[in-house]
């Protein structure tokens, strides 16, 4: 039997239920996506590299294990973006920065390993705002990456490559990372899905590292079925990560199918409406909780008041940790190197490298590290960013010890106009305001579309915090209510994206 | 520049007016199979970087993951020099730029040591100092550049420079004194001391080889002066990566006597490191820095704490061999010897010798006689360690049983030795080939000592009367017949019998 529809907007569930029951060959779907993107990533701009040898490769190589009667795996031949900042074998990785320009890795990250040894079809890298740091993609040495929603908009950031490339239905599937939001605030301003996994929950293991302590790779996906399959596939302890947690995964694809919230308590962060948040993303929001209410989940509202210091102390710890995690960009072993004529020294080339290869917010970043990190400073920067740190987790404790998970809109505002914000930092960090604390604290998190603003007609999407390891209970929420909001709709949302 | 000594005051003068305070860091490397943070191994002497892996060398994207055989090794270490072993610690990286460091932060720690409050008592000067330890922590080590070009050897001048990063990455342990004070004179001389018992200890615990000589132990030594009677330290130099005892001893007296120039002269010391020359055992200032070197020291994110287990600790207590110091009086004891005497053996390095011909048999006393006498001179005379001697323990083992068998005499015992390091094989082939045994056979002994009642018959008449004294004249002719090869007191024997008959 033919497979029924157009392969590149269906689910990663069907596609791989459709090749497995040989409805459509891996091939034929690989195929079908690098045409798409070859058709409209002029246009969004999410790829950095389309490896279309490599994913071939990789179609015809689960067509024959098919064809030689070897069981597939629940996500064999489904076609991946995967975000720029993740080693992959061979295959150049930019983290859409100029000095890592013609680098190629002599190894996989653990995600890249795991996603091959499940043969998954990985289409390319993705773009992304250099070293993960940004809100809107726009940060990119190699052009910004536009919102299918509205091409004069962002598709949100960092990981916003890998959140267009879903709504432009040039992959089912995309990893992205998440040290702030870069999953979750993209998914939000594309009409996707996208969870940042407890910290620790997915190997950190050729991640290039922006900031240690905060850094997620995570599933994106059209469907909060989809992103279960794929966090199923990329989670687990790895012993090349200390800090990877050595527990078993959560069932989160029985959470996703189970899609239930009766007898859940639900709590809504106070901290997280009013002023500063667009009207329409507070009406979807609200209308959102009702559904769950109607679910038969109990709603609450919960008290998170250091909260309010998320975002400060941020920017201290994530720039100390990228100060130093940066440090080895330095020409001398890989990458960019400038001003090697024989008459400069090595210092000379270092800061010549660095100066040339970094874009203006790495060095922003990297500076603020740096001062926060100097002696005399520590206590006051570092320090006291890190006592914020354990004010947030004990929050989110007492919130916790009542409730079962936590809900607040993903980010105040939908998609911004490209440019809008670029000359504004601090504008551009609240972007992240509702992500933040979830990093701080180590746990869960997961971006679902809740409908369109009203007044600009773009993607709204609601976020669900769960406790550290009960990931599974955001794909409970998050099913129950993509499927109550589909019913309501009549179609998933994303079906109303504008074709390109 | 290196300054040089023409223009110091001497080592008594600066003494007689100032009091020097010593700090001594020690890095040992570990010699784990494989590295502090990754899997590859740590042999030396590869092709240059060989040995190396993505974390090792610092790609991006790479992670380290700790080797638990290196904390194994630092508890032991700390508990030896008798430390508190931290209940939780953590790992710091310690921030700055440099070619030979992958990452360009080194993976350390900084105010959460594993190891603290510790002391090593080491024998200098005829006394005991008991040098108090301040911390031992963990590190890893970072590349080695070669800089090619250039007069001094140094990046600064060079054309190019390799790098071989073999070693970044190798599991480092630094041990840091308190402020060693009270040493007066004897300084350059307890600090070497106090570096030669560390590397026993380090030997003795199995963790590492500790030879100085391929960089697997370091020491920086940082000196100041005080005026006597002052409470103040003063203005230290650091004199990094000394690399014998001897460097060590020499780069102390040195730094003492520049010190006491600098403030003779009314100057203030300037907080610096310096290189040691062994050539005419100056130092010299390394690069002068604008600014003082902040190295932004923060929690390594990418490493969880380390928390031994108590239970653990004891364990490995149980671990412990017994150390030098204790060794040492056990064996001073066993062999009956006094501490002036136990010194010389170990400032002569004979105390495994000495050990190990005593285990193949040999008497305490008889091992130690020619380990100290005939052999300590032969090494002196050719320069060389003891250990040096192209002899073992066994043949010396071998010889002290011939001699005891009777079937070597003293001087015939010197010759066998004297071919043995001549290279003439055991001391059984020597004996064979020189013709060395001792003339046993009581028949051509009666000759010889009837030859010399003879020759010496006022000699002979006397020791008949009872008057033994002349018999030495008697013995001595009777040696001179058979060549040094008669047993001297088998010898005496005889004669006595043949005059009282």
């Amino acid at each position: 039997m033919a497979f029924d529809g157009d392969l590149t907007k269906s689910t990663a569930a069907a596609l791989a239920a459709a090749i497995k029951a040989g409805d459509v060959s891996a091939t034929e779907v690989a195929q079908a996506h690098l045409d798409r993107i070859a058709k409209v990533d002029e246009k969004v701009h999410a790829f950095l590299h389309v490896d279309a040898d490599g994913a071939l490769a990789k179609a015809a190589e689960v067509d024959a294990k098919r064809a030689r009667g070897e069981q597939l795996g629940p996500l064999a031949g489904v076609p991946l973006a995967l975000k720029d900042v993740f080693t992959m074998k061979g295959v150049p990785t930019t983290c859409g920065s100029k000095i890592l320009e013609g680098w190629r890795p002599p190894y996989d990250a653990t995600v890249t390993r795991k996603l091959r040894e499940a043969d998954v079809v990985i289409l390319g890298k993705t773009n992304m705002d250099e070293f993960a740091m940004g809100s809107s993609t726009e940060n990119s040495a190699y052009g910004v990456t536009r919102n299918p929603w509205d091409l004069t908009r962002i598709p949100g950031g960092s990981g916003g490559g890998s959140s267009a490339s879903l709504a432009a239905y040039e992959a089912p599937l995309a990893i992205g990372t998440d040290t702030g939001g870069s999953i979750r605030q993209p998914a939000s301003v594309t009409g996707t899905v996208g969870v940042k996994p407890t910290y620790g929950g997915v190997s950190r293991y050729g991640l290039v590292a922006f900031s240690s302590s905060l850094d997620q790779g995570g599933p994106c996906a059209r469907t909060v079925l989809d992103a279960a399959l794929l966090h199923a596939a990329i989670a687990g302890h790895d012993p090349l990560d200390s800090t990877s947690i050595d527990q078993p995964v959560p069932d989160v694809v029985g959470a996703a199918k189970l899609a239930d919230v009766k007898g859940m308590k639900v709590g809504v962060v106070k901290q997280f409406d009013g002023e500063g948040y667009q009207d329409g993303v507070r009406s979807r929001f609200h209308e959102a909780v009702d559904q769950l209410r109607g679910l038969g989940a109990t709603v609450v509202e919960v008290d998170c008041p250091s909260f309010d210091y998320a975002l400060a102390a941020y920017y201290l710890i994530a720039p100390s940790e990228c100060s130093s995690n940066l440090a080895r960009f330095d020409a001398m072993r890989y990458g960019l190197r400038i001003g090697d004529d024989g008459v400069n020294g090595v210092e000379e080339v270092m800061a010549l490298t660095r100066e040339a290869g970094f874009g203006p917010e790495v060095k922003r970043r990297i500076m603020l590290g740096t001062y926060a990190l100097s002696s005399g400073y520590y206590d006051a920067y570092y320090g006291s960013a890190q006592q914020v740190r354990t004010l947030i987790m004990r929050d989110f404790d007492r919130a916790f010890a009542d409730v079962d998970v936590l809900v607040s809109p993903t980010t105040p505002t939908t998609a911004f106009k490209i440019g809008e914000r670029v000359d504004d930092p601090m504008a551009m960090y609240l972007a992240d305001l509702c992500t933040i604390p979830t990093n701080l604290a180590g746990n869960a998190g997961m971006s679902i579309p809740v409908g369109l603003a009203p007044e600009d007609g773009l993607p709204v999407g609601l976020q669900i915090i769960a406790p550290s390891m009960a990931d599974d209970r955001l794909y409970r929420v998050g099913a129950a209510l993509e499927a109550a909001l589909n019913t309501t709709w009549g179609h998933p949302l994303i079906e109303e994206v504008p074709s390109l | 520049m290196s300054t040089s000594t023409v223009n110091l005051p001497s080592y008594e003068d600066a003494l007689a007016s100032y009091d020097p305070v010593m700090g001594l860091e020690v890095h040992v490397e570990l010699g784990t199979a494989t590295k502090m943070f990754c899997g590859c191994p740590t042999g030396f002497g590869a092709d240059p970087n060989t040995q190396t892996c993505p974390t090792c060398l610092g790609l991006p994207g790479s992670l380290p993951v700790v080797n638990a055989t290196a904390i194994e090794s630092a508890i032991r270490i700390g508990l030896a020099l008798n430390c508190d072993i931290a209940e939780w610690c953590r790992f710091a990286r310690k921030n700055y730029f440099y070619p030979d460091m992958p990452k360009n932060f080194q993976t350390s720690q900084y105010d959460e040591p594993i190891a603290f409050n510790g002391y090593l008592d080491v024998e200098a000067a005829g006394r005991t100092w008991r040098i108090e330890i301040e911390r031992a922590h963990m590190e890893e080590d970072t590349g080695k550049s070669t800089h090619v070009g250039g007069a001094t050897g140094r990046i600064h001048g060079a054309e190019y420079s390799l790098v071989d990063y073999n070693r970044a990455g190798i599991p480092l342990i630094e041990i840091v004194t308190k402020p060693i004070t009270g040493t007066g004179e004897h300084a350059p001389e307890v600090a070497k001391a106090y570096v030669a018992e560390l590397r026993e200890l380090i030997k003795a615990l199995g963790v590492s080889e500790a030879r100085m000589e391929l960089g697997q132990m370091r020491c920086d030594a940082n000196v100041s002066l005080r005026p006597h009677g002052r409470e103040k330290f003063g203005t230290r130099s650091e004199t990094k990566n000394v690399n014998s005892l001897r460097s060590v001893e020499r780069a102390v007296a040195f730094e003492i006597r520049r010190h006491a120039a600098v403030l003779d002269a009314g100057d203030t010391v300037v907080q610096e490191t310096r290189h040691f020359h062994e050539n005419d055992g100056t130092t010299s200032p390394g690069r002068v820095k604008e600014e003082a070197e902040d190295y932004r020291y923060f929690p390594e994110p990418d490493l969880v704490p380390v928390a031994p287990a108590r239970e653990w600790v004891q364990e490995l207590r149980g671990t412990l061999p017994e150390l030098p110091g204790a060794r040492r009086k056990r064996l001073q004891a066993e062999w009956g010897v006094t501490d002036h005497d136990m010194q010389s053996i170990l400032n002569a390095g004979a105390v495994d010798l000495i050990v190990e011909t005593v285990s193949l048999g040999a008497a305490a006393d008889q091992a130690r006689k020619w380990w100290m006498g005939e052999l300590a001179r032969r090494a002196n005379e050719a320069e060389v360690d003891l250990g040096a001697l192209p002899i073992t323990p066994a043949q010396v083992a071998e010889v002290v049983a011939l001699t005891a068998a009777g079937k070597l005499n003293d001087k015939l015992a010197r010759q066998v030795i004297e071919g043995v390091l001549a290279g003439e094989g055991s001391p059984q082939d020597v004996v064979a080939k020189r013709g060395l045994a001792v003339v046993s056979d009581d028949g051509a002994l009666l000759a010889a000592i009837d030859e010399a009642v003879a020759a010496f018959p006022d000699a002979a008449e006397k020791v008949r009367g009872g008057n033994q004294g002349p018999a030495g004249q008697l013995i001595g002719a009777v040696m001179k017949a058979t060549r040094g090869q008669a047993d001297a007191a088998r010898v005496r024997e005889l004669l006595l019998k043949r005059l009282s008959s």
